[in-house]
């Protein structure tokens, strides 16, 4: 709370006009549960035992406690970039404010719906490429007149077409770099309000990781707010212009990119 | 939650307001989320709205349909033409077992187009149901990844069985005219008989749906409901038949069977020697009504947990 109250005079001063909330997190905690953590022997009878005694609820289920007590409010225009090591609840977070984990307790309030573009979120793989650029937009809400008129656009983008025709062929078929790069192509293809990256930067080549960054940029132009998740803090200085800092679930440094960053370095030794 | 949050804020307004640059500084983030319209990330919208989000992406469902159609047989080698031969095979298994070797077509005119109608118009409810249960679980990376309404999966998902059907029913009416029945006006009931049945699978399949993104084990439960179902809704027998000596409360049961209710419209639609009198009173009533509930109660019940699914 104290820092993140700290904030607006940090961020007031540089854009004290017009400066429209997107995002709102506030107070957020949560807590997800995972199957499959326990002990349990993965036999029938084991399980038929646990089914029939029910002692003290299950012991496969394990409650992680992933994000403690987070605040801060995102502007419109912002690249906020989310960063901290392994396991200290960033891509949670991004997948509370998409919409897909609940919280705990606290609330998220956002500004229409934010889409969440992560490298394990699959689309049909045994669809072609082709068909899954149709199919992605019109699930995104565009309509068919508007995907033949970006079709080209989407295709070139990804540079799926680069080394022969891969676009006709189905998903499955594809490298994991080229499918991360076709389901990002589509997801930048509609003007977001709020889009939501996680490390998806960090899965295609050279050349593509900074055609991404060069249409993050522009998506912020369009006045919406862009949050990217990645290790790469020179994806981050690249593209955000401020960075939150979460550790073991809490909110440790909210600010303008070089300060957290210069921070964070310094915490992890580099 | 809230006044926990409440009292946070108050204090922290107390303390610590900066001096004001803006109005906004003063606001709690509820207070502030209201000013600028933000929604809570993730809440169900209202039926109505939901209808009409749905209504938008009708291209979506259609092209969607179409495309996992297409995308079904593509690893097998004779490709699209399973989608004939499946049911064909299917027909052709139970006209031997209980045409030939069990001889349940003593009383039954024309048993032949009798069983394949049967057979059609059970495989069309049966995969529908099958699919619905795998329609948001097999789904969840598309259903993670883009935002769209999530009833948009089941629906897809009978639609793409529908047109399965559709293409069976090339084969059958094939089979019908070569066993000597000869096209007349009631094969159009078959429309409106097919109708109904797909807004009933549809509205059973979102119920599916539901149940099956939270109990896994259903996918495995399912094929021994659907088989008790099948044996008890006369696909391959006449219940008229069967039930001549039992009591009025087994009959009626069986009559109002919405499986039973919709073979029995298609065989009279497409067999003349199948004849209304073979139809259970207030048929088209018990057909419609059937769909409505089905329809209206799966939708609603789909709904309900909208803002659930793909989580956790």
């Amino acid at each position: 709370m104290a820092v993140a109250e700290q904030q607006p005079l940090a961020e007031g001063t540089r854009t004290a006009q017009a400066r429209v909330p997107t995002v709102i997190v506030d107070d957020v905690h949560i807590v997800y549960k995972v199957y499959g953590a326990g002990t349990g022997k993965g036999n029938a009878a084991t399980a038929l035992a646990r089914l029939v005694l029910r002692r003290g609820g299950n012991p496969n289920v394990r409650r992680v406690h992933a994000v403690r007590g987070v605040t801060f409010t995102a502007y419109r225009g912002e690249a906020i970039g989310i960063i901290g090591s392994n396991g200290s609840g960033k891509s949670t977070l991004l997948r509370s404010i998409a919409g897909l984990l609940p919280v705990e307790s606290g609330r998220i309030y956002t500004d229409g719906q934010p889409s969440l573009l992560g490298v394990n979120a699959a689309l049909m793989n045994d669809l072609t490429g082709a068909t899954n650029v149709l199919l992605g937009g019109l699930a995104m809400g565009m309509s068919q007149e508007e995907i033949q008129q970006r079709y080209q656009g989407i295709v070139d983008f990804s540079g799926i077409n680069d080394k022969g025709d891969f676009i006709s062929l189905p998903m499955r078929t594809y490298s994991s770099g080229m499918a991360a790069r076709l389901r990002f192509s589509i997801a930048a293809a509609k003007n977001h309000d709020v889009l939501l990256i996680d490390e998806a930067l960090a899965t295609g080549d050279r050349q593509f990781q900074k055609r991404s960054e060069a249409r993050i940029r522009e998506l912020r132009k369009e006045a919406g707010t862009v949050f990217l998740v990645s290790h790469s803090n020179s994806a981050i200085r690249d593209t955000c212009d401020r960075v939150v800092w979460l550790e073991k679930g809490e909110l440790l440094m909210d600010g303008p990119t070089e300060e957290v960053l210069t921070a964070y370095e310094a915490h992890t030794g580099k | 939650m809230s006044t926990v949050s409440e009292t946070t804020h108050n204090g922290a307004v107390a303390v610590g307001a900066p001096p004001a640059s803006t109005a906004d500084d003063g606001l709690s983030p509820s207070q502030l989320a209201a000013k600028y319209g933000l929604s809570v990330s993730g809440a169900r919208p209202g039926l109505a709205e939901y209808t009409r989000q749905l209504w938008g992406r009708r291209h979506f469902i259609n092209e969607f349909a179409k495309a996992r159609t297409a995308a079904q047989y593509t690893q097998a080698r004779l490709g699209q033409l399973w989608q004939v031969m499946t049911p064909l095979l299917n027909a052709a298994v139970y006209y031997l077992i209980f045409g030939v070797l069990i001889g349940t077509r003593k009383g039954v005119d024309n048993f032949i187009a009798f069983l394949v109608t049967g057979i059609f118009i059970w495989t069309f409810t049966q995969s529908s149901i099958m699919a619905g249960v795998k329609a948001v679980s097999g789904n969840l990376g598309l259903i993670r990844a883009l935002h769209f309404p999530r009833a948009s999966m089941p629906i897809a998902f009978t639609l793409m069985q529908l047109q399965q059907l559709i293409m069976s029913l090339f084969v059958l009416v094939a089979i019908v005219l070569m066993t000597g029945e000869t096209p007349d006006a009631s094969w159009l009931l078959l429309i409106p008989a097919l109708l109904t049945q797909w807004i009933f699978n549809t509205g059973v399949a979102m119920v599916m749906a539901r149940l099956g993104s939270k109990m896994t084990d259903l996918a495995q439960l399912m094929p021994f409901i659907l088989r008790t179902w099948m044996y008890t809704s006369g696909v391959m027998y006449s219940i008229d038949n069967l039930t001549q000596h039992s009591p009025t409360v087994i009959k009626v049961l069986l009559d109002i069977n919405p499986v039973t209710v919709y073979i029995d419209l298609a065989r009279f639609a497409l067999i003349d020697s199948f004849t209304s009198a073979q139809l259970p009173p207030h048929v088209w009533l018990i057909a419609l009504g059937w769909a409505a509930v089905a329809g209206v109660g799966g939708y609603v019940y789909f709904w309900k947990a909208e803002e659930q699914y793909g989580r956790g």
